[in-house]
């Protein structure tokens, strides 16, 4: 199926999502609209605040976006996941130009015009409302536009949070090479920022006091500009729209439950099939998926989801800060007892697999080398190259340990990429070994080998559902539908349905409901 | 306009100035020192001197842009520490080099702007605003809705004296209004000008370095040197003076004239 063809498939899903793109940068455009512009007229009267407000406006800008997510979630009431954290995080970064561009705008205008306006009598307020923020407002709309179009760039990462939109599908995209989803989540965004710079530039000379002349001279470019910005605001209104038409229509005595997963293809699976298994149950579910690092840990205890996909030894190494174990059912007790008393979070029964570390090599490499466990890729290694995403370069029953344990040495340091991107790099033959994860549909498609922890150095990572204890007791159906997952997956069936959604790009909820109609019994 | 004036010798000073200094904190010399200056009703006042005398500083202290650091300013017997600033501003037109124009107003929303902050009647600020552009000769239709930057600088300046005009003020404030234009535009302008003033009855208090423009406008010329007032005398008795500072202006404009005669003589050999 070319991109095409998919764009047309998949349109109404794409507007969708170009909605809650244009709302999120419709909202936090606004607000930061309406913080920045006074913050900047304060500025220019208060000329010792400047350089400190600025200064931190500056360096709200250079902190990471990834990174800022991940600060503001332990906050309460604005914090957490969703899209008030990253409306909160996109207000930061539009802030900036918007208050430089006030403050040099207003110190811009003739002082001689300043002072003619006082002479007339004007008050403070006269003179700010009707010369000086009249006077800047080009200078001020070129600090709105370039706020603007950072915002559509940099809403792409809210996805990260769960607060939708278009970087859903570049995400999605990376995760499952699926060069059709990259476009469909950087065609749109990239078109809006396009659309969005022209518009408010072509709308800037209309302010440009300086070059006003009484010639009503509209020109069809600023006919345009009109009518594309105002094409914008009426598709991110839609969004609301229908948005809160939906929310509306839900009866408001139903049980509802927040589900959430990580951000990858088997998490959200898992969290797509609990999704479907409630609703089937007449649960109202709210879907926040894609939740990368640990913010899918940090949601659950916030009680901003009430349950999602985890591994027990990420729960017993990662959260616990226990070293690694390698008793299956050792690790499942501890990690069911200190999330009882530390977070009041219940580990659901063992679905049946784990996913553990999967040391790959390429296929014709094990075959050529007769490689089938890490050990005997040990005197290979110092002329290979490897690459890690950077979950196991940086967890504690990741990378170090596992060179220490087998004494593994490599031609150079490992490259540190997105995990996603590993397998391609090494398909392609960019990097000799990776870590990948052992239920991944794609070793197989892609015709790689795991090599057999012959040491026993990664811990068990058997799945389960971690689910609130209040939310258990809260919902009837949540309980059932832990107990209806306990040991209903086998690493075979995880592999496929994997496999199904990157290898075959079939739709993730098609494929989820298809497993619950074959494998669970009282859901046909 | 003049009935609410709380004055009660109303119809003779309408500006004093008594022993007023003032100096900004960090410099030594003080801008003005001990200025004693009684401006009546109904005069054009030049305060003529170099750059830097403190002319300009004079004219702020009349409508409030500043305040003296010592001494009164008394505007309609009221000093202006006690009035009201907007109130005073808005009862004293102020006319600056290029007008002061508001670049993003027409000419007619420039002219209104002092009616309209009054909350005048929209067909009274209208009607007011055609009777002063036709009053400093822009014929209304062609000018009301054009931008400053449409305008020649000698029509900037004539809208920059309507504006002025506006609220019907007693008294006009002039600093060097017609500086930045050419000397023939000039010379029309401060003619036009002197006739229009007497006319209307302003009391004008009007800066300059020029003094050829003060010996055109002025009836009577203040001649200011380093914060002090040298000279205070009608143009007759100006071009008669012997005080150094006036000897020196005038000295100018003999050269001026004797080169003239002197080409003139040169060319008729």
């Amino acid at each position: 199926m070319s991109a095409w063809e998919f764009f047309r498939g998949n349109w109404a899903d794409i507007l969708a999502h170009v909605q809650q793109h244009l709302l999120l940068v419709l909202i936090s455009t606004s607000i930061a609209v309406a913080i920045g512009v006074p913050l900047g007229v304060l500025l220019t009267r208060h000329r010792r605040l400047r350089a400190p407000v600025l200064g931190l406006a500056n360096i709200m800008q250079t902190v990471p976006s990834l990174a800022l997510f991940g600060l503001l979630i332990p906050i309460p009431f604005i914090g957490g996941i969703g899209r008030s954290t990253a409306i909160i995080a996109l207000v930061l970064y539009a802030l900036l130009p918007i208050i430089r561009n006030t403050v040099t705008g207003i110190l811009g205008v003739d002082p001689n015009v300043r002072e003619a306006a006082v002479a007339m009598g004007m008050s403070d307020r006269q003179v700010l409302w009707q010369v000086e923020l009249p006077l800047a407002m080009g200078v001020i709309l070129t600090g709105i536009r370039v706020a603007v179009v950072i915002t559509i760039g940099v809403a792409v990462i809210a996805a990260a949070v769960g607060a939708g939109g278009l970087g859903e599908y570049i995400f999605r995209g990376l995760r499952q090479f699926d060069n059709r989803l990259l476009l469909a989540g950087a065609v749109p965004s990239a078109l809006m920022a396009l659309i969005a710079d022209f518009a408010l530039g072509t709308l800037e000379q209309r302010f440009d006091a300086s070059a006003r002349r009484s010639s009503k001279n509209r020109s069809v470019l600023r006919r345009i500009a009109w009518a594309s910005l105002a094409l914008l605001v009426a598709l991110g209104v839609w969004g609301v729209w229908r948005n809160s038409r939906r929310a509306a229509s839900e009866p408001l005595n139903r049980a509802r439950v927040v589900v959430g997963s990580k951000d990858f293809t088997e998490s959200l699976l898992l969290g797509e099939i609990v999704a479907q298994l409630l609703e089937a149950r007449g649960v109202a579910v709210e879907r926040r998926f894609e939740l990368g690092g640990n913010l899918a840990h940090q949601a659950l205890v916030a009680g901003q989801i009430d349950c999602y996909p985890e591994y027990t030894g990420t729960s017993y190494v990662e959260i616990l800060k226990h070293p690694p174990a390698t008793d299956p059912r050792a690790v499942y007790e501890e990690v069911k007892r200190e999330y009882a008393e530390k977070f009041r979070v219940e580990v659901g029964p063992p679905l049946g697999y784990s996913n553990d570390f999967a040391i790959l090599v390429r296929g014709a490499d094990a075959r050529r080398l007769g490689l089938k466990t890490i050990s005997d890729a040990v005197r290979y290694a110092p002329t290979w190259r490897a690459g890690f995403g950077q979950d196991f370069m940086s967890r504690s029953d990741g990378y170090a340990g596992f060179a220490r344990a087998y004494n593994l040495k490599f031609s150079a340091p490992p490259r540190e990429m997105d995990l996603s991107l590993t397998y391609r790099a090494l398909a392609s033959n960019q990097v000799d070994l990776i870590a990948g994860n052992s239920t991944d549909g794609l070793i197989s498609a892609l015709d790689l080998v795991q090599l057999d922890d012959d040491r026993r150095y990664f811990p068990p990572y058997e799945a389960v559902i971690l689910a609130r204890q209040d939310s258990v007791t809260r919902v009837g159906a949540l309980r059932e539908v832990l107990n209806l997952l306990s040991r209903a997956i086998s690493t075979e069936d995880m592999r496929r349905l994997n496999y199904d959604v990157d290898g075959n790009r079939r739709d993730r909820q098609t494929v989820a409901r298809e497993w619950i109609r074959k494998a669970v019994t009282s859901d046909k | 306009m003049l009935k609410d004036i709380p004055d009660q010798d109303s119809a003779g000073a309408l500006v004093e100035f008594r022993d007023v200094s003032y100096s900004v904190p960090g410099v030594a010399a003080p801008i003005i020192s001990g200025l004693n200056l009684t401006i009546e009703r109904g005069e054009t006042l030049v305060l003529l001197g170099e750059s830097g005398c403190g002319k300009t500083t004079t004219l702020k202290l009349v409508n409030r842009l500043l305040l003296p650091t010592k001494g009164k300013v008394l505007v309609e017997g009221r000093a202006t520490a006690d009035w009201d600033a907007r109130r005073l501003r808005r009862r004293t037109g102020y006319v600056i080099q290029e007008g002061g124009l508001f670049l993003h107003f027409t000419v007619e929303r420039n002219v209104a702007l002092v009616p309209s902050l009054e909350n005048w009647e929209k067909e009274r600020v209208r009607e007011r605003v055609r009777e002063l552009l036709a009053l400093v000769g822009l014929e209304p239709k062609a000018f009301a809705h054009r931008y400053p930057r449409e305008l020649s600088g000698g029509q900037r300046q004539r809208v920059g004296v309507a504006r002025a005009l506006a609220a019907e003020p007693p008294l006009l404030l002039m600093d060097e209004p017609f500086g930045a234009l050419d000397p023939l535009t000039r010379t029309s302008l401060q003619r036009e000008f002197a006739d229009l003033s007497r006319r209307l009855g302003k009391t004008v208090i009007f800066v300059t370095h020029d003094v050829r423009e003060a010996l055109t406008v002025a009836t009577r010329i203040g001649l200011m040197h380093a914060g002090r007032m040298v000279l205070l005398e009608t143009p007759e008795k100006f071009l008669a003076s012997e005080e150094e500072h006036a000897r020196a202006y005038l000295e100018t404009l003999r050269v001026g004239e004797g080169r003239v005669r002197d080409r003139r003589a040169g060319r008729h050999q």
